[in-house]
């Protein structure tokens, strides 16, 4: 299965996202470890909330950083985020 | 100059990154006799353990500097009757909590307590708590418990998280420790062969396994993998006694990881209070901003400024940062030498020793009998390690 612009993504059920003030992060925690996140990977996953489409998630980075041509990366990037199981994707 | 030595100091710890990963060993009580236990063998002259409010404080000012993952190990961690109120806290302030247990004292009630508290994970571990150890798989009483405790963990929605600590006496079992993983649906499985600290070193000559018992075990576990796919994630860890570059020891001294013990040292790695010559601070007495970025025992071994030769000069000095100290201590006598395991130490022999002694069969030493961890044997070796 890909990733496509109807897919709807949702934080994988033993991670969590958060945001780190000590890291000026957003970082994704699991059992016994964790990952920094740079600001885009962070932007996305926050959203991945189970339920928004890619559309609605390209949409919201669109107009909350005012940018455009978002769509690309974001398919990327979730595709990649559920090869890691970092999100199931329906 | 006062200035200077400040924007010094100031300079240091910008670099010096938060603790990131806090363990929490609440006690070193334990219900396990393990023959390879990493607690401290002199474990039973520590009994002051921290009172609850006393880690809420620990918890509290490791989550200000930045603490983020937490781990609750012991001895059994279970034996502390308020280890849901600590967990409960630990998730409030915001931290990823784990448990790291074997299962003993894991009930239906406590185990419901626990999630209602907001316990993230549970890592089970499976040990041989029987005198027989040639019993230890088939040993009905304790494969029945775990398994219900296994299935109390699934049920309640947790992954399977399973630990077997692996030595020369249940290493040719692999394929029943595969077999009981599989049976209890575990996702990861961690064979991790003994590590020689605490009782491990006691045992040492006992627990290391042959080179021929290595090799067949982790082409076993390959097999395991090809056959059965990823469905469960193995992870086989060898004995860095096989290897000649250490490993970089809790990813450098001081740098992630902050451990407390049970009566409230806080120590970089959770068996340095062995190193001779070095106080470590007490949390009861100093605040951990303070314990983490200022005191000795924590700066002593941070970075490469306090190896000495082959370390100092090496090439590969940032990528293990010279290794293991304590390993340093006990085969080398100096906490401050290269791993032994390096063979760039002019005492690797003392390792290529024990691995030669480890491939003779009937060797005596290997037949002495393994000394049991427990309170007695603890005031009777009177020993660090
Ligand atoms: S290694 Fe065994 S004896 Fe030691 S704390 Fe863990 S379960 Fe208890
Ligand atoms: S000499 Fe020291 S720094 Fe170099 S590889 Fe060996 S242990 Fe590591």
């Amino acid at each position: 299965m890909t990733v496509t612009t109807a897919s709807v993504p949702k934080i994988g059920r033993h991670f969590r996202i958060q945001w780190e003030e000590a890291q000026q992060a957003y970082v994704l925690l699991y059992p016994e470890g964790m990952v920094k996140l740079n600001q885009s990977a962070g932007e996305i996953l926050k959203r991945c909330s189970g339920e928004t489409s890619v559309a609605g998630i390209v949409d919201d980075l669109e107009k909350t950083f005012n940018a455009q041509g978002l769509q690309q990366d974001v398919i990327n990037f979730v595709e990649l985020a559920r090869q890691q199981k970092w999100v199931d994707v329906t | 100059m006062t200035d200077l030595a400040e924007a010094r100091l100031a300079e240091q710890s910008a670099q010096i990154g938060p603790p990131l990963w806090l363990l929490a060993e609440v006690t070193y009580r334990c219900p396990l006799h393990c023959v390879y236990c990493f607690n401290p063998v002199d474990f039973a002259k520590h009994e002051n353990e921290l009172t609850t409010d006393e880690w809420f404080k620990v918890l509290r000012e490791a989550r200000e500097l930045g603490s983020v993952q937490c781990g609750f190990s012991g001895g059994e961690p279970m034996l502390r009757d308020d280890l849901e109120l600590i967990v409960a806290e630990a998730h409030r302030l915001g931290y990823y909590t784990n448990l790291l247990t074997s299962g003993i004292g894991l009930n239906e009630k406590r185990i419901d307590a626990l999630k209602e508290a907001g316990l993230d994970h549970i890592q089970l571990s499976f040990q041989d708590s029987t005198r027989e150890m040639n019993d230890f798989l088939s040993s009905t009483r304790t494969f029945d418990l775990k398994r219900r405790v296994a299935d109390l963990i699934k049920s309640r929605g947790y992954p399977m998280v399973m630990n077997c600590t692996i030595h020369r006496h249940n290493i040719d079992h692999i394929e029943s420790i595969l077999q009981l993983a599989s049976d209890i649906d575990a996702e990861y499985v961690e064979l991790a062969n003994t590590q020689y600290y605490g009782w491990a070193q006691v045992n040492r000559d006992q627990l290391l396994p042959s080179r021929e018992q290595l090799e067949r075990a982790e082409r076993i576990t390959n097999e395991w993998r090809e056959k059965h796919g990823n469905r469960m994630k193995l992870f086989f860890v060898v004995p860095d006694y096989y290897e000649n570059r250490p490993k970089k020891c809790m990813n450098g001294w001081g740098n992630i990881f902050l451990t407390i013990t049970p009566d409230g040292k806080a120590l970089p790695c959770h068996t340095a209070r062995m190193l001779p010559g070095l106080e470590f601070p007490d949390v009861r007495t100093s605040g951990i901003r303070e314990i983490w970025y200022e005191s000795e025992g924590f700066n002593r071994y941070r970075g490469t400024g306090w190896m000495k030769e082959p370390c100092s000069s090496c090439p590969e000095k940032e990528k293990d940062y010279g290794g293991c100290r304590c390993q340093a201590y006990m085969v080398a006598n100096d906490p401050d030498a290269a791993d032994p395991v390096c063979d760039k130490s002019p005492f690797h022999g003392r390792i290529v020793e024990a691995v030669e002694r480890a491939q003779i069969a009937g060797n005596p030493m290997q037949v002495k009998p393994l000394i049991y961890r427990g309170p007695k044997e603890s005031l009777q070796l009177d020993r660090p390690f």
